[in-house]
């Protein structure tokens, strides 16, 4: 459940000052598919960076399953993202060199889980997306990039998240594999009633969502309800 | 996170980028190997500096002349420069002190030796048949200058091993052979054992003749450049140093100890002195060793101020998905710490096996000391705290937003 009231952001750079977010209030419940949508500079980057616990707002509240995040520490912060929030980057933001299952797995060695546990729920996850299994061991640059962006998604979903944010994930994917990536997330949001936030530009990923904000000059213009064109 | 997780980052870090990992700890492993390369030879010159003065003979006393201030002059003679020390005070020595076991004076000089159209430039150096036994010298054939020849200023010479090799073919039977010293033809009676030992500790490039021979034919006067005396216990020493001191003191119509026109030196004070030189020769090659060390540590600081830049996206998604600040910091300090360790190992293995090579190969003493090695540990991994501090203090700032986006 996230309840954000008066969000605003303020950047300042010398004497200029950038109201990035403008009085934004919105609340999504568990297990929506939600898609914010808006050109560049619109403030979606903020937005994102808020509800992503990556940032706090100037003023107003941002609550994340009934809990105030907009004024801890870093550290508490830190902590927020490793227990309720998972990532899915558009440049996947994999470690090179380095095994698929360890790609998964490394949310879980900042929340000390135990090496055991740690596999199980990774496998748990990569089932989930539809990795096939031979692929587990393979280093992450051997990958192609729908089956990279796939293990970004098992990452995202192995600490059990309240909340995925997935950051212009099929940006860059070519269209066949992105509506791919996109169906995943359709399939997590329908089946396993994970909620998922989609910050995007484009109209068309936009569509996959069953509702879309759409925020311009740190504004939200319209928020309304989709009919997934599936 | 887990220490054991935290390490495991560590070596998938450090196993990443082999290439530069192994330069970076190269300078590490000259930095520590030269250290204890350095330390072990400063060792080595002591261990066998003190070994040679040992091996002289450990209750000896020496007297010099010299070290005379003339009345209202500041400025000492040099050791050895001034004639004041004569065959009557030797024999004075020897027969008014008790608790002596022997007295040897000697005189010498540097003068040119021909023999079998070879020559060579060596200390000659008068002795009595007591000297053999007061500085334990051993003969490798022939036998040393005796009494008998002493009295009748016999020109007979006993020459080192290292005469021997300069003038004569090494299998040559050089014993009855004639060498020309200063102009003056002398019989060879005998040749003196290998002591070792290099530079003014060297025994084995030297000439002993009769010291009546010597002061007839060289000198021509009297003075001695030094007498060795043999102290019967070595628990006597000091009271025994104190009596010739009063004995040469009367003899000489001195009477403040300041004015001695003579130096008694004993082994300990020399064996002192010899470790006090050694001592500052190995401070000083450490220092130059620990210069290079230094700047490998400032490799190892630029190699992980270009992984951090290198690394700020991957800084940036660890945040993201949870890891604290201080768990980057971490992890890239151990890091370099990891790097200076293991460049430490290698440095000290490296450094055991380059200081045998020096002793076997080039001959010099090396003595590799658990103490330079623990020293080395201890500064392997100081380094790597220290010069990985200010990059893992860089790593575990970055903002994560801003890392996330970098390029």
């Amino acid at each position: 459940m996230i309840e954000c009231r008066n969000l605003t952001k303020i950047y300042k750079s010398g004497d200029n000052q950038t109201k990035a977010l403008d009085d934004v209030s919105f609340s999504i419940a568990d297990g929506e598919f939600v898609a914010i949508m808006g050109p560049s500079g619109s403030g979606k980057s903020t937005l994102m960076h808020i509800l992503g616990a990556l940032d706090t707002p100037s003023s107003g509240k941002y609550l994340l399953d009934g809990k105030d995040v907009s004024k801890l520490s870093d550290d508490e912060l830190a902590i927020i993202r490793m227990k309720k929030i998972g990532f899915v980057f558009q440049s996947f933001n994999l470690l090179p060199r380095t095994t698929v299952l360890r790609n998964v797995m490394l949310p879980l060695i900042y929340e000390k889980v135990p090496r055991k546990e740690r596999e199980v729920r990774a496998a748990e996850t990569l089932r989930a997306v539809d990795l096939p299994m031979e692929r587990w061991q393979h280093l992450s640059n051997q990958l192609s990039g729908g089956q990279m962006q796939r293990v970004a998604i098992a990452r995202a979903l192995v600490n059990d998240p309240s909340l995925i944010l997935a950051d212009e994930p099929t940006g860059n994917l070519d269209s066949r594999t992105g509506d791919f990536v996109l169906d995943t997330f359709r399939k997590l949001n329908e089946e396993k009633k994970h909620t998922i936030i989609l910050i995007t530009h484009e109209e068309e990923v936009a569509s996959w969502a069953k509702r879309v904000i759409f925020i311009k000059d740190g504004k939200i213009i319209s928020d309304k309800k989709n009919n997934p064109s599936v | 996170m887990f220490l054991k997780d935290t390490l495991f980052e560590t070596y998938s870090a450090i196993v990443a980028n082999k290439a530069r990992t192994s330069l970076t700890i190269l300078g590490i492993v000259i930095g520590i190997c030269s250290v204890i390369v350095m330390v072990a030879i400063g060792n080595g010159a002591k261990e066998q500096i003190e070994n040679n003065i040992q091996s002289i003979g450990s209750n000896l006393l020496m007297i010099r002349p010299g070290a005379h201030k003339s009345p209202g002059s500041f400025i000492r003679g040099g050791m050895g420069s001034a004639q004041t020390l004569v065959m009557t005070d030797a024999q004075a020595i020897e027969t008014e002190i008790s608790e002596i076991e022997l007295v040897a004076p000697i005189s010498s000089g540097e003068y040119q030796v021909i023999a079998e159209g070879n020559n060579t430039r060596t200390s000659i150096t008068g002795v009595t048949e007591n000297y053999a036994l007061v500085r334990n010298v051993e003969m490798e054939t022939g036998s040393f200058v005796t009494l008998q020849q002493q009295n009748r200023l016999t020109k007979v010479a006993v020459i080192g091993p290292d005469v021997k090799d300069a003038l004569f073919e090494s299998d040559d039977d050089v014993l009855g052979k004639k060498i020309r010293i200063n102009g003056i033809d002398f019989t060879i009676i005998g040749v003196t054992a290998a002591k070792g030992g290099t530079g003014f500790t060297s025994s084995d490039d030297i000439i002993y003749v009769p010291l009546s021979t010597y002061q007839q034919y060289f000198q021509g006067n009297e003075y001695l450049s030094m007498i060795n005396v043999k102290v019967a216990n070595q628990n006597s020493m000091t009271s025994v140093e104190d009596e010739i001191e009063n004995l040469l003191l009367e003899r000489h119509n001195l009477i403040d100890v300041d004015d001695a026109d003579f130096n008694i030196m004993n082994q300990g004070d020399i064996v002192e002195t010899a470790s006090s030189v050694t001592d500052t020769l190995t401070i000083l090659l450490g220092a130059v060793a620990g210069i290079s060390l230094v700047v490998g540590g400032i490799g190892i600081m630029n190699m992980m101020l270009t992984s951090v830049t290198e690394r700020t996206r991957e800084i940036g998604l660890r945040k993201a998905i949870g890891a604290k600040s201080r768990d980057i910091g971490w992890q890239f300090l151990f890091e370099s710490v990891a790097l200076t360790f293991a460049g430490g190992i290698i440095g000290i293995v490296l450094g055991i096996v380059v200081s045998w090579m020096v002793e076997n190969f080039f001959g010099t003493k090396t003595m590799v000391s658990e103490f330079s090695i623990i020293l080395s540990f201890a500064v392997s991994a100081v380094i790597g705290m220290v010069f990985g501090y200010y990059p893992a203090r860089r790593a575990s700032r970055l903002n994560p937003i801003e890392a996330l986006r970098y390029e």
